[in-house]
């Protein structure tokens, strides 16, 4: 029979983790969903050959290991135009609506390494909205920002990349916005241009701006109910006055206080806008 | 309201399973005090439309589990395509889209060491057939906590990969006939 190996932790041993990291760091993970944490926990502990005991140790004592545990903690996995009847609706279903404003405010809330963002600019481009949008991109994770910033993806991602480009019926090829060098594929400055990355925690952090359009998608996932209420909350309150609520496609709007202040535009994708 | 389920039943199946958790379900008594929480791999990008067939030949609510969903006795629920899906301690799913386990997501391996970790001694597994490893260090997980496992006989199985890898990790595991897991689930109170 297999041995728990010394990576393994109880739920009481990560609950000491998240108490020492509230203790001595700004990192707040007590809202975190437990059954995920401990998973990503053990997976550090497992790579980096560490028991509870030597964990701890580095957390208090190594310079940089507290950074380095939330990065690698955070699941960044993600891609362009993920799930491509979602983009598809906001195409047909949302698109139309912004339309209406003069200047239209995007806050892609938990980017991590810039997909979702490019995928948006892209479609506001190709519906002539982008010139009047800017997007902001923000993630809890430094490390993923600057990889954001860079706009650079690995061909070998673009083959999905375009798979899912073209099941949103999009109007072009995606190869008509990047520049294929090596390996790698940039995307070019007609899509980056009205873009800024920033390093946000929507855990601890306040609201910075007022928008028409957030997504925050395949992040609420990984909070309890309790964080999850907070977190919508500070995004309701980021929304104008109709502006737009797109969660991940397993994501809905449960709580029913701040249900009732939204009308649901797509059911299959939990998309809503606010409307007081 | 029904009250949350104080012991779990898992299924984890791939390649060849479906037909063996067909007549499961079929064989299951109206009331079980256990959550039954079945995983079956399939393919995220094309819809299927298992839980309204097993809906309807079974007339009983078969849906996915939900995130943060309290997890119910008398219930069955199956795992959604693209996610993985784990135990949180208060008995509620946690959904999580972090890199595929054993080239599969949802894996056996997450879903099994996740509600072993929750349930412990009152978690129960049944591991089918199926053409990878997925499952195995999740079985030796359940094992290692008190937990009882089950693993479909090779013999029976229509693709033994998976039994045969888990049978290979595992010591306490039973290995069962296709009949004896039927009539464990027809005799479930
Ligand atoms: C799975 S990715 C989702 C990426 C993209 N939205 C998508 O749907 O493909 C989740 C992201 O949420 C970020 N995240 C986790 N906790 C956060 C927090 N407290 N504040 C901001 N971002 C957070 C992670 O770093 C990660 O990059």
């Amino acid at each position: 029979m297999a041995k728990l190996t010394n990576a393994y932790i109880t739920f009481q041993e990560l609950d000491e983790i998240i108490l020492l990291l509230n203790n001595i760091s700004d990192y707040d993970l007590s809202g975190y969903s437990k059954s995920s944490l401990k998973r990503r926990v053990q997976r550090i502990m497992a790579l980096e050959k560490m028991d509870i005991v030597d964990l701890k140790n580095a957390i208090t004592n190594i310079e940089g290991f507290q950074t380095f545990l939330m990065n690698e903690i955070t699941v960044n996995v993600t891609e362009m135009f993920r799930d491509p009847d979602y983009y598809t609706a906001l195409r047909t279903e949302v698109f139309p609506y912004l339309e209406t404003f003069p200047r239209i405010k995007l806050w892609s809330a938990g980017c991590s390494t810039g997909e979702e963002v490019y995928s948006l600019a892209i479609l506001l481009s190709e519906a002539n909205l982008y010139d009047r949008s800017f997007i902001y991109g923000t993630d809890i994770n430094g490390q993923v920002i600057e990889t954001a910033k860079k706009a650079i993806y690995p061909l070998k991602n673009i083959k999905l990349y375009t798979e899912n480009y073209i099941a949103t019926t999009g109007a072009n090829s995606l190869s008509t916005y990047y520049t294929a060098m090596y390996d790698a594929a940039i995307f070019n400055q007609q899509i980056r241009k009205n873009i800024l990355f920033s390093q946000h925690n929507l855990a601890t952090d306040s609201i910075f701006n007022e928008f028409q359009f957030i997504s925050c998608r395949n992040v609420l996932i990984y909070f309890d109910p309790e964080l999850q209420k907070k977190v919508l909350n500070l995004l309701y309150n980021s929304l104008s006055e109709f502006g737009f609520l797109c969660l991940g496609s397993k994501e809905k709007l449960l709580y029913s206080d701040l249900r009732a202040k939204f009308k649901l535009v797509n059911r299959d994708f939990n998309i809503y806008q606010k409307i007081k | 309201m029904t009250a949350v389920a104080k012991n779990i039943i898992l299924i984890g199946g791939s390649a060849g399973s479906y037909p063996i958790i067909i007549q499961i379900i079929e064989a299951l008594p109206v009331y079980f005090r256990a959550a039954i929480i079945v995983l079956i791999h399939r393919n995220a990008r094309y819809e299927t439309h298992m839980e309204e067939t097993l809906t309807k030949k079974s007339g009983r609510v078969i849906s996915q589990a939900n995130d943060k969903e309290p997890i119910l006795q008398n219930s069955i629920y199956f795992a959604t395509p693209g996610y993985h899906l784990l135990v949180e301690p208060g008995y509620t799913f946690a959904l999580d889209s972090s890199e595929p386990v054993a080239f599969s997501r949802p894996s056996i391996d997450v879903l099994f060491e996740s509600a072993a970790d929750v349930y412990q001694k009152d978690c129960t597994a049944f591991l089918l057939s199926g053409a990878n490893k997925d499952g195995a260090n999740g079985i030796s997980h359940i094992d290692q906590m008190g937990g009882q496992t089950f693993i479909q006989s090779p013999d029976e199985a229509l693709i033994t990969t998976m039994p045969l890898s888990a049978i290979e990790q595992s010591e306490t595991s039973t290995i069962y006939s296709n009949q004896e897991i039927i009539s464990y689930f027809r005799n479930l109170t």
